[in-house]
């Protein structure tokens, strides 16, 4: 790459004071219009989840026998199910859980895998082995079965969905991420990051993390659907959110079988995930296009 | 220790891998010295060890599989060969830094260039965020960065090659080294940025008075740079001198093979090949028993069978070669 003969056009002149990162990673991400959307969408929903009590038509837990599977309607929007409740509704209290269950659990196995994939790809030796066979085990296990199994021995409440989806998540993002490491430890930046001395610590943390940061992002807006989907399992199982309470797997499980005389019990959550997970993608492609630096021109 | 001891001494450096096949030594009993304010070359083809002197002098040869041994190095005066890792970092970047081969992949991508080149002053003097960027500054004035204000918060794509090892020589300086090892630092450059960059780092040498080690296999850059050179073949050093000397009385037949080979930009009358030495560097894991140069010696003698040492044949200028152990000089004839 070759500077034009005037630098100055390209560079805008700065001065001393540093550029902000956040500012520039901001400023690249709003220019970005599919982004902007999943983020609209995103705020949104998670302000619908929120004040769900206060916005909400009706009450997601009252049962009217002679209002079952109604059509969509001024009334009933998205139609009511087999126990005549508010589609619409239970629409909206079921994305308090399954945002929480898609982003929280994500993040965790993402922090437990980029460290152990961090340390495993640069250290090498035992520790890479000693991480590697953990990962292998975790893979190599039924995930479903060992998330039934947390669930069954230590009971179906929210903070254990947390804690399987996180155990059986983190070794493929250690897989993940060790790869990277192992390509970037050959770089030369790296070697001349230890020729200034720098400690592994500090070259893991500030030069092979940031690196390591687009992928990791492409794996989040990843494993938010897909840790949606786990949710589902475990509801559709009997090991996950118990009714009444309303997720939308667990929405999607139910309506299934009303499938032909109220197609929206069913549909309706099934859109709102697929919304859902299409707008995190949206988000991801956005900030991983506005962290990297080539693209910011 | 006087003004006139080398800032850098090293004695029987000795670098081996441990592989499948056994142990294989890519360094034997290299020694060297570095005088202050001085430019030294290393200088041999691909594979004799040039880059493995660099690597051993800053701790970086990887481990276990690599290891490194040395009766001495002294670094003004003190002796680095059996310092910890540990210790040995607190030098690397403070005492002696490297600048590397290829500009474009030695910075990392997704920071930005003043945090890099200021990175050393983090480590070493745990300057603040504002003051490494004052220092920063000032060193890409200092190495010719056009602009300098406008270069701090840019990316390493922003940059060209020639700016971007000028960033990579500020950020050697920065924690003003005693000694800069400088492995092949234009392979990678136009022929004008690389003139530039020479320029550049002669100037540094004579305004700051680093004291400069540089890995090249380019005899032009050592002719133009250098106060004296040494030739390394197979992990050993064959040859070494005061720079006028070498060129003007190349005493181990590889160096007379190297000089040779230097293309000359003459109109061909017919067309004539390009002289070079016959034969490759030996594979390190099977040696020669005697000179490591002799099946590619044009000089070869029966003698050529025992490991020739390496012995004065001039005022600073010795050779391992057994056309010099009776003092024997070599005939006019055969120089070119």
């Amino acid at each position: 790459m070759t500077l034009s003969a005037d630098p100055a056009a390209i560079l805008e002149p700065e001065t001393i004071e540093e550029a902000s990162f956040l500012r520039d990673t901001m400023r690249a991400f709003r220019r970005n219009r599919m982004a902007m959307v999943g983020l609209a969408f995103v705020v949104l929903l998670v302000l619908g989840a929120v004040f769900a009590p206060w916005i909400s038509p009706h009450d997601p837990y009252r049962v009217e026998l002679d209002e079952q599977l109604l059509p969509m309607s001024a009334t009933y929007w998205l139609g009511t199910d087999n126990f005549g409740r508010d589609v619409l509704t239970r629409i909206l209290y079921g994305a308090r859980i399954s945002l929480v269950v898609g982003i929280v659990p994500s993040l965790v196995s993402l922090l437990i895998g980029t460290v152990l994939g961090i340390l495993s790809g640069y250290m090498g030796g035992k520790t890479d082995f000693v991480v590697m066979r953990l990962a292998d085990m975790m893979i190599a296990f039924p995930s479903l079965l060992l998330a039934m199994v947390v669930m069954y021995t230590l009971g179906a409440n929210l903070l254990n969905i947390f804690l399987a989806l996180a155990l059986v998540g983190w070794a493929s993002v250690a897989r993940v991420v060790r790869s990277q490491t192992l390509a970037l430890r050959e770089k030369e930046f790296i070697e001349a990051a230890r020729a200034n001395g720098t400690s592994r610590a500090v070259i893991m943390f500030s030069h092979i993390f940031p690196n390591v940061v687009p992928t990791l992002i492409v794996l989040f807006s990843l494993s938010i659907p897909e840790a949606i989907m786990w949710e589902s399992s475990l509801s559709f199982l009997g090991v996950g959110v118990q009714p009444p309470e309303a997720s939308w797997g667990l929405l999607v499980a139910k309506g299934k079988e009303y499938m032909f005389q109220a197609p929206a019990v069913a549909i309706a959550p099934g859109v709102a995930i697929l919304l859902t997970v299409m707008a995190f993608n949206f988000i991801g492609d956005g900030l991983r296009d506005a962290l990297d630096p080539s693209m910011k021109d | 220790m006087g003004a006139d001891d080398p800032i850098l001494s090293v004695r029987g450096l000795r670098t081996e891998f441990s592989g499948d096949r056994g142990d294989v030594r890519v360094l034997d009993d290299v020694s060297f010295d570095v005088g202050r304010g001085k430019i030294v070359g290393l200088v041999g083809e691909s594979g004799s060890g040039k880059s493995m002197t660099a690597l051993s002098l800053m701790g970086l040869v990887p481990r276990p599989q690599g290891n490194v041994s040395a009766s001495s190095i002294l670094l003004d005066g003190r002796d680095i060969s059996k310092l910890e890792p540990a210790a040995m970092r607190r030098i690397r970047g403070r005492d002696i830094a490297m600048v590397f081969q290829e500009p474009m992949t030695s910075l990392n991508p997704v920071r930005k260039v003043w945090e890099q080149v200021g990175e050393p002053l983090a480590i070493h003097q745990g300057l603040g965020r504002s003051a490494i960027r004052k220092r920063v500054l000032d060193m890409f004035d200092l190495v010719g960065i056009p602009e300098p204000k406008t270069r701090l918060d840019a990316y390493p794509h922003q940059l060209s090659g020639g700016l971007r090892q000028r960033a990579m020589i500020a950020m050697g300086l920065i924690c003003e080294p005693k000694l800069l090892i400088a492995d092949e630092p234009t392979t990678a450059l136009d022929v004008t940025t690389q003139a530039q960059i020479l320029r550049l780092m002669r100037d540094l040498r004579d305004r700051v008075g680093t004291s400069i080690i540089m890995i090249t296999h380019d005899l032009g850059i050592i002719a133009e740079m250098c106060d004296e050179v040494n030739v390394m073949y197979a992990g050993q050093m064959v040859e070494q001198a005061d720079v006028f000397d070498l060129f003007e009385r190349p005493s181990h037949p590889y160096t007379r093979g190297l000089l040779a080979s230097i293309p000359r930009a003459t109109v061909a009358r017919a067309a004539r090949r390009m002289p070079s030495i016959p034969g490759m560097v030996p594979n390190l894991a099977k040696l020669p028993p005697g000179c490591r140069f002799a099946p590619r010696c044009s000089d070869a003698m029966p003698q050529c069978q025992r490991p020739p040492d390496l012995l004065p044949v001039g005022v600073g200028h010795s050779a391992r070669c057994w056309l010099h152990s009776a003092g024997a000089a070599l005939p006019e004839g055969e120089m070119r």
